[in-house]
């Protein structure tokens, strides 16, 4: 078994949504997370509020940010235990953000301390 | 004559008191000593009073015995003596006197340590539960036999093997200290998870000693919610979970002791009072930030206390499952999320997942996929059954399986 974070990207729910509909994504997401769970595959998870974020640069340079007014602003990950990417990747296909064109999850592996990763 | 009716359980609640305070006072070390002098002093009372009628205060009587004879023990054991040298006080005569403490604090307190000193990690669950049985709860080898459906001797040679690896462990019988106790406050509640289950799911066909295992377990999670220190948010729950399981008790078997399935229950007999005790202990257990999974647990039994099929009830169930499976996985779990997941968005998608679950080894995976199966497709739905069946292992679940099958 493997372990692979599932990355998702997607612009802050807040500025384009109601708090409706963000309770509709909070629900999918749970049972997006429930079905894993139920297949023992799930390891830990958590979301990446956009408040109170900042950015560290070069030189030490702090900003606000980043904002999520971009579609490639990662708003949380999950880790999955699976046998193969692909397996990674049928998980990431049912994530709910993939219902928003230009959403993204990026499935990345863990590495592993073994000397080489 | 003075005819006396005695409390029942008496003997096995004193005896359980009187064998917390004496082990205490021993030592692990001599656990059977005091197993001994307690079940003397229960002896002595049965040889006394069937013939001289019960004491006007029978506890007074048989606390008074059991000092006399641990001390006596004492005075003919000086090697003995030697070890619990801090009890020892002198009278006025200068005469050693060995102190037996059977107020109610002490008899708590000894309670409470002994309670962490047989849900000790080293030794296993079963193990844990048999000790416990025995000395906390006063239960005699043979009923904890019946109740664990085994035989005296494997019981015996459980308990024998369990005090030798304690006293190899050097395990004392005293509260953890602070840094401690959540860990063991963890094995402490595993264990009396399970000796609830026991009591719950067992197929001992004596059912008033099935629901004692289920009341022995709450009175012990009660003794640690009395106590300030391991009253704590994880235990209220725990509690909550056991009274709204046990408030089904009557409801779930017929007087044949063949199961009842929920929806086929008589709510008049659900016991309302446990109910409310449950949301007591629940309201109390959310009174904080830390959900442990036993929140979880009883919030999902919370909603089984509502019998009506709510979408809200199912939406809930479903919910606390997805965080319950993530906290902890287990396929009972899954499965059961599985059957929530059919009452919110249908068998179809329920299907889906289901068969993605893959737990071919376990009976109620095929129950399940039954259920699911049922008015889709009853030819699937038969041969999903007849499995579940050839794997069922219990009496009771052969039972309710093939009435399902002859019902297509």
């Amino acid at each position: 078994m493997e372990e692979f974070a599932l990355i998702m990207r997607h612009e802050d729910g807040h500025k384009v949504a109601s708090p409706e509909q963000i309770q509709i994504w909070m629900k999918q997401t749970m049972d997006w997370i429930g079905g894993i769970a139920a297949q023992n595959k799930f390891v830990s998870g958590t979301g990446l509020p956009f408040e109170d974020s900042r950015v560290v640069r070069h030189k030490n340079v702090v900003t606000n940010g980043p904002f999520g007014d971009i579609k490639e602003t990662i708003g949380g990950f999950i880790i999955v235990k699976v046998n193969s990417v692909d397996e990674a990747v049928e998980f990431a296909k049912g994530c709910p953000v993939l219902q928003g064109d230009g959403n993204s999850v990026e499935v990345r592996k863990i590495a592993k301390s073994d000397g080489t990763h | 004559m003075n005819q006396q009716e005695l409390i029942p359980h008496l003997f096995r609640t004193e005896f359980s008191k009187i064998t917390a305070v004496l082990c205490k006072l021993f030592g692990i070390k001599h656990i059977e000593v005091a197993e001994d002098i307690a079940s003397d002093t229960f002896l002595a009372a049965f040889e006394t009073w069937s013939f001289k009628g019960i004491p006007q205060n029978p506890k007074a009587w048989l606390y008074a015995v059991a000092k006399n004879k641990a001390r006596n023990y004492i005075a003919r054991n000086t090697i003995f003596a030697e070890k619990i040298v801090s009890e020892i006080t002198y009278s006025s005569s200068g005469i050693q006197e060995i102190e037996i403490d059977l107020s109610e604090k002490n008899i708590m307190d000894s309670q409470l340590q002994m309670l962490f000193a047989v849900c000790h990690p080293s030794i296993s669950a079963e193990a844990q539960i048999g000790l416990s049985l025995r000395i906390l709860c006063g239960f005699g080898i043979d009923e904890i036999a019946t109740a664990l459906l085994t035989n005296k001797e494997t019981i015996n040679k459980r308990l024998f093997r369990a005090k030798e690896k304690l006293r190899l462990e050097k395990v004392q019988i005293v509260f953890p200290e602070k840094e401690e106790i959540n860990k063991r406050l963890q094995t402490v509640l595993t264990t009396l998870y399970l000796l609830f289950n026991e009591g719950y799911y067992s197929e001992s066909r004596d059912s008033i000693l099935r629901e004692d295992l289920c009341k022995e377990a709450m009175r012990l999670t009660y003794l640690l919610i009395e106590n300030e220190q391991t009253n704590q948010n994880s235990v209220n729950a725990l509690l909550s979970l056991m009274c709204f399981q046990a408030s089904r008790f009557t409801a779930r078997k017929n007087e044949n002791g063949e199961i009842i399935l929920y929806q086929d229950q008589d709510e008049t007999l659900w016991d309302h009072e446990l109910i409310s005790r449950g949301a007591y202990f629940l309201h109390r257990a959310s009174l904080g930030n830390k959900i442990s999974k036993y929140h979880l647990e009883a919030s999902i039994a919370y909603w089984h206390t509502i019998k009506k099929d709510t979408t809200e009830k199912w939406e809930n169930i479903l919910q606390l499952f997805n965080q319950l499976l993530q906290i902890e996985y287990s396929p009972i779990a899954s499965l059961n999320r599985t059957y929530a997941l059919s009452k919110v968005y249908g068998k179809e998608i329920a299907i889906a997942e289901a068969e993605k679950l893959k737990l071919t080894d376990n009976h109620f995976y095929f129950t399940l996929l039954g259920e699911l199966y049922t008015d889709i497709d009853n030819n699937v739905a038969k041969q999903h059954f007849q499995k579940a069946l050839s794997l069922a292992k219990t009496h009771t679940d052969r039972h309710t399986l093939q009435k399902k099958i002859d019902n297509m």
